[in-house]
């Protein structure tokens, strides 16, 4: 049961901290300063490109479409 | 060259398909090698009759035929699975059903896996399969990856559906719940899948959009849950190699952890998180709002993926498993209510300022339904999970009554709210046949689902208040047969609920068919439909 209990203490302390730590960077990370702007154009994109795909050589994916 | 490759790939298929059925041990693995022989053959004639045509591929034009093929087949599904399901609900009110020339083909037990692998797998599963790949097309801007690889996971899913349901009522189940197909349909779902995540993972690799839109988020962590789970849950090896029976590698409390470890996951990732993957696209596309906060829809995505994968072991209160282990998954599943009700008050919150909508529009009235059950399952879900409720509410009808809200409110709905939203698009038809019969639908699927629900609380909350009353001397009061006498007329209600479901279900075949039939095409300048 070596690498059981070692596997135990290990989920229940540094694995369980670093998740937790990477779930809380996640949260920080979409509140960051800027992230609004993105997030609106992010949200936005289901209405874009509705009928066909966007052109192969476009320099600007982010043409609306009427 | 490459359909050189296919034909002798599918012809040993086909002749090996052929000697697997001439060794065959039993009904059950005879039945499915025939089917894969047939299956064989005919994509080999496909592939052959093929092999002069020049293949012309146009990226200026997204791959819909596939997804065209997924409406139908999910529509066919959804009915098949809610016959199957009225039926079964038959069965338990009037048990003369269970008819004495069909034992052991057609009697409850054997058609009660049918009824779950249909709405789950054939129906639900078609419906992720479809609007992923409407979804992750539209919000990539590119043609699906892979060509043909999508019309191979369309028709293996086909495949692995009619496997596994000849299966089951011939015999053919390794006896674990949801997960009851047999070792050599384990494989071909595998294959099947990783097809799946090679078709989503390429168009999103090539996407022209800079960002992931959070909908593929929610789909991609169900395609790659959903292998994992499936991989661990199916280690099992086979008795003979021309049998369809299997031994798992693991056993006692560590088998029945695995289980519902799987279980459960099945029930978060493949229809949660897959169907959220939907809302989020198919909700702000309907009310024509983006969606009402992307800021709580990264956390609602990363708090569901957190914590669902460890809410598992409340399936097994009071059993074997350490009681560690069960205070665990019921800490998560009730910490899940949280996450859960946040993407809920996103979905719901997108028609704010589109409320009127409800009101004219009934594909959104549907969608909203949905999400309020969606609301509505996910409380009642992690208040189930805690112990003492458990040990009123498990193994009675309330559990059924709470996966039949979540399944036929939730999945159900938003799938019906997916079909209604698609179907005009993909024909290109101007609008639906009959928005009236969309709200008869809705009514009757509601109605539906209200009976079902309310006659599962009573008859289970009697059921666990009568198997643990116990008289002034310490003995039971009643034996299992008063409880099955007294369930008598919540199960008739049941049917009842069930047969109105089906019978919106029915409406909706005949306005999809009819949108498709009788509408006039949309005129654009583009060519009308599609060649595929």
């Amino acid at each position: 049961m070596e690498t059981y209990s070692f596997l135990r203490e290990f989920a229940d302390s540094w694995a369980l901290l670093s998740l937790f730590l990477i779930f809380l960077g996640v949260i920080v990370w979409a509140f960051r300063p800027g992230s609004r702007k993105v997030h609106d154009d992010v949200a936005n994109s289901i209405f874009r490109n509705d009928k066909t795909p966007a052109p192969a050589d476009d320099s600007k994916p982010h043409v609306k479409e009427a | 060259m490459w359909d050189y490759l296919k034909l002798v790939v599918l012809g040993l298929l086909a002749v090996g398909a052929a000697i697997a059925a001439n060794y065959a041990r039993d009904l059950a693995y005879l039945v499915n090698a025939v089917t894969i022989m047939l299956a064989a053959g005919i994509t080999f004639l496909v592939v052959l009759r093929g092999m002069d045509e020049v293949k012309i591929i146009n990226r200026n034009e997204y791959m819909d035929g596939v997804v065209r093929a997924g409406v139908i087949a999910t529509a066919f599904w959804g009915i098949v699975g809610f016959l199957v399901g009225v039926v079964i609900a038959s069965q338990l009110a009037w048990p003369w059903l269970n008819f004495e020339a069909l034992q052991g083909m057609g009697n409850f037990g054997r058609l009660r896996p049918l009824h779950t692998s249909a709405v789950i797998f054939a129906f639900g599963g078609n419906a992720l399969i479809m609007s992923s790949f409407y979804i992750v097309q539209r919000t990539s801007a590119v043609r699906l990856w892979g060509g043909n690889l999508g019309w191979f996971v369309f028709w293996g899913w086909q495949l692995v559906i009619v496997l596994a349901a000849t299966g089951y009522v011939l015999g053919g189940t390794q006896s674990k719940e949801y997960a009851e197909p047999v070792w050599y349909v384990d494989i071909l779902i595998t294959v099947v899948w990783v097809a799946f995540l090679a078709v989503f993972a390429g168009t999103l690799m090539k996407r022209k959009e800079p960002h992931i839109y959070v909908a593929n988020w929610f789909l991609l962590a169900m395609i790659i849950t959903i292998a994992m789970l499936h991989l661990v849950n199916n280690m099992a090896i086979p008795v003979s190699f021309f049998g369809s029976q299997s031994v798992q590698v693991t056993s006692g409390v560590q088998d029945a952890m695995i289980q519902w470890w799987y279980g459960h996951n099945a029930v978060g990732f493949f229809l949660t998180a897959g169907f959220l993957g939907m809302m989020y696209y198919f909700v702000p596309k309907q009310a024509e709002r983006p969606v009402y906060s992307y800021k709580l829809s990264i956390i609602h995505f990363w708090a569901l993926i957190f914590l669902y994968i460890w809410a598992g072991p409340h399936h097994l209160h009071y059993t074997a498993l350490p009681d560690w282990a069960s205070t665990l998954g019921m800490v998560f599943s009730v910490i899940l209510w949280m996450p859960s009700w946040g993407g809920m008050i996103n979905g719901l919150m997108t028609l704010s300022g589109a409320w009127d909508k409800l009101r004219t529009d009934p594909v959104i009235r549907m969608m909203v339904v949905s999400i309020g059950f969606y609301g509505m399952s996910t409380f009642e879900g992690p208040m189930m999970s805690i112990k003492a409720v458990n040990s009123l509410s498990h193994y009675t009808d309330w559990t059924i009554g709470h996966v039949h809200s979540g399944a036929l409110g939730w999945n159900g709905m938003i799938t019906f709210g997916a079909l209604y939203f698609l179907t005009p698009r993909l024909w290109n038809r101007g609008g639906l046949y009959s928005l009236k019969l969309v709200s008869w639908h809705f009514w009757l699927a509601t109605i539906g689902i209200v009976l079902y629900a309310s006659a599962m609380w009573v008859s289970g909350i009697m059921e666990g208040l009568m198997w643990r009353e116990v008289d002034a001397n310490g003995y039971l009061v009643n034996a299992f047969a008063d409880t099955v006498a007294a369930k008598y007329p919540m199960n008739v209600v049941r049917m009842l609920g069930g047969l109105l479901y089906l019978s919106g279900g029915l409406i909706m075949c005949y306005n999809l068919w009819m949108t498709v039939r009788a509408q006039p095409a949309k005129v654009t300048s583009h060519a009308a439909v599609p060649a595929e």
